[in-house]
């Protein structure tokens, strides 16, 4: 069985620096795998060039058997794959509704229906506040509403950019659980980036920690919190 | 005694100001130019600005909750209001020709021609965020297609009608194919150089356009084919409906044409808002890497708003031409592409009502001005305003500036500032104009 999704090789550059430098990484079918790092380690870029955003200089990404590595961003988008990128980046002066319909651009508008029913069951948050502007969320909501945005496309792979960025402890675990409920109910399949080491690994299937563009370790998520040299770099601090 | 101060201190600037631009004036008398001083005109202005700094500061002691308060209120008043003013100013639009004055009916032409194009603008620069300075273009575009067709291949107005805006969505996305990269202040400068460009050509390409002596003897619209010329033989309006021929029918007509121009530039900005690419426009003017994110061909979308935005310029263009039977490059200068910007700005970006409503007060409202202060000079024949009454009209426009920046201070987001929303499941709730984050170039 073909992973659906495997990047070989992949090195990306912004401008003249070389923010990624031979990523090997796969992720299966209905896994949730996370990404580890410190900030500037390359996690995002590593994400965005998924995206095709920026392009990889080399190296092969192949989803679902298909080498997608030089096609533009908005056709990658349209393979089903979502991405709530980082810091939300929701639409601030539309309401909750109109952002969620733009999620379902891509799919085509025979099933918006059935997506609003599943986003709000995920976050019934988010319906009460549906025909309020997008910006006057708080972050939680937000955040909900970025993943709910993504979710409208019916996608088979979900891209996360740091979803606990900014936010109580508490709406952290209740994203998380969210995140989980769907891996679980639909088998949805998940790439995770996270500088929530702790959180990120226990809700994982495996993981990947990346140091300076290079993928330094690998394993499940179990088996990387046990580490000492993980618990060092990134969970000294007395986590819940 | 601090505002005492700080009203003399204005009043100090405004006299540095004002003593060169009212203070002074040449007259041209035996021995060529001389310079007149008038020390009570300038004083009249310089007591204005002292007083009215007063007037401001004595009001600055109310705090920003209240005025908040007071803005809200305000604007929840003009959205319920704003359901009257639509019906109102359709209805007035109508029925204006039925003055019979020609004053009145050119100068509604007139609005509504910025009316148009103001919401063709609103297309690119309210809706999708793209700051283009140099719309002026597509309306210099359209109105050369229409001019140059008609005199060239001898075809009419309505068949030339669409062609002229076909035209113009061609230059639209000619200018958006390089600006794509660009947002803010980049794009600009390249759509003013764009503007330029257009312009120069034309005033250029002598064998075309026949340079800065312009395009004449443009054809007049028929009604269904009838012209509307004033020998009233067989074929024309006058023929046909047994009545007199007068100019004041095509003056009519004309108007009635650039009236359902206009409507037909609202409904389809309107159209739009609610389906997807509108929805994709107002996405991208927010977040463009989110859009790209979400699997929406940011390229096309660009595209898209430039060439349907300066489709209706096009149109605008075309009809400019008919109705002058006459265009050349000096009509299409960056003067133009600055007022259609400032009614777009001043109405409230992406308001339809807000366009119509600053395009009537930028446009109509400075006529009435003019004659507003002709009215007002006639008043004063007293010898103490001596000079000053006669050319009162001429400082129009710096009045005109000053209101602009008033209304820029008192309300920044424009005349109609809040967004209603293209999908509503249960009622339409307006948007507040205060939270409404300031537009992004």
């Amino acid at each position: 069985m073909t992973a659906l999704l495997s990047l070989s090789g992949v090195t990306a550059f912004y401008g003249a620096i070389q923010a990624l430098r031979g990523i090997d990484l796969t992720v299966e079918k209905g896994e949730i795998v996370t990404l580890i790092g410190a900030n500037g380690a390359g996690k995002s870029t590593l994400m965005m060039t998924i995206c095709g955003s920026p392009r990889a200089r080399s190296g092969q990404i192949i989803h679902e058997g298909q080498d997608i590595t030089q096609w533009p961003t908005h056709l990658i988008m349209r393979r089903r794959i979502a991405q709530a990128p980082e810091g939300r980046r929701i639409f601030n002066r539309m309401t909750v509704h109109e952002n969620l319909l733009m999620g379902a651009e891509v799919a085509g508008r025979a099933d918006t229906a059935d997506g609003l029913e599943q986003v709000f069951t995920l976050f019934p948050r988010l319906k009460e506040r549906i025909s309020q502007r997008g910006g006057t969320l708080s972050g939680g909501e937000q955040q909900m509403l970025a993943i709910g945005r993504a979710l409208m496309s019916r996608p088979t792979l979900l891209l996360l950019d740091e979803p606990s960025l900014g936010l109580a402890p508490l709406v952290v675990r209740q994203i998380f659980g969210a995140i989980r409920d769907l891996n679980r109910t639909t088998g949805l399949t998940v790439l995770l980036v996270e500088q929530n080491a702790y959180q990120a690994l226990r809700l994982a299937h495996r993981g990947y920690v990346l140091v300076n563009g290079s993928i330094t370790m690998a394993g499940t998520g179990s088996e990387l919190l046990a580490r000492p040299e993980i618990r060092a770099a990134y969970l000294e601090g007395g986590h819940t | 005694m601090t505002a005492l101060r700080d009203a003399f201190l204005s009043a100090l600037v405004a006299l540095g100001l004002f003593a060169p631009l009212v203070g002074l004036v040449t007259t041209s008398g035996e021995h060529g130019l001389s310079l007149e001083l008038r020390p009570i005109a300038t004083a009249i202005v310089v007591g204005l600005v002292f007083f009215g700094r007063l007037v401001v500061l004595s009001r600055r002691g109310r705090t920003r909750t209240e005025t908040t308060q007071a803005n809200r209120a305000l604007a929840e008043r003009v959205t319920r209001a704003g359901k009257y003013v639509t019906p109102i100013l359709l209805v007035a639009a109508v029925a204006l020709p039925f003055t019979g004055s020609r004053y009145y009916i050119d100068l509604g032409t007139l609005v509504l021609t910025y009316i148009m194009l103001g919401w063709g603008l609103n297309i690119v620069v309210g809706l999708a965020g793209l700051l283009d300075l140099g719309y002026v273009a597509f309306y210099a575009v359209g109105a050369y297609s229409f001019a140059l067709l008609a005199t060239t291949f001898g075809l009419g107005f309505w068949t030339c009608l669409p062609l002229a805006g076909i035209f113009a969505a061609f230059a639209g996305i000619m200018l958006g194919f390089p600006v794509l990269r660009l947002r803010g202040d980049y794009l600009a400068i390249v759509t003013l150089a764009f503007g330029e460009i257009i312009r120069v050509v034309l005033i250029n390409w002598v064998s075309l356009t026949n340079g800065p002596n312009g395009i004449t003897g443009i054809p007049r619209p028929t009604l269904f084919g009838l012209a509307f010329s004033m020998d009233g033989g067989p074929g024309t309006f006058a023929d046909f409906f047994n009545v007199e021929p007068a100019v004041i029918q095509r003056i009519i007509f004309l108007y009635y044409v650039i009236l359902g121009l206009a409507l037909l530039t609202n409904w389809v900005s309107l159209r739009l808002r609610r389906m997807p690419l509108g929805r994709a426009w107002e996405a991208l003017r927010e977040d463009e890497v989110a859009c790209r994110s979400l699997g929406i061909n940011v390229r096309n979308t660009k595209l898209t708003a430039f060439g349907i935005g300066a489709m209706f310029g096009g149109f605008a263009g075309a009809f400019f031409a008919t109705r002058q039977a006459f265009i050349s490059p000096e009509s299409f200068t960056f003067i133009e592409s600055a007022t259609v910007l400032a009614i777009v700005v001043l109405g409230g970006l992406g308001s339809q009502l807000g366009v119509a409503l600053a395009a009537i007060v930028m446009v109509g409202g400075l006529e009435t001005l003019r004659d507003f202060l002709s009215f007002l000079g006639d008043q004063m024949d007293s010898p103490l305003f001596s000079g000053i009454a006669s050319e009162l009209p001429l400082y129009r426009m710096l009045i005109f500036g000053l209101a602009l920046v008033v209304m820029m201070v008192l309300r920044p987001r424009g005349l109609v500032s809040g967004r209603t929303p293209s999908v509503a499941l249960h009622k339409v709730k307006d948007i507040a104009p205060d939270l409404v984050a300031q537009g992004r170039g």
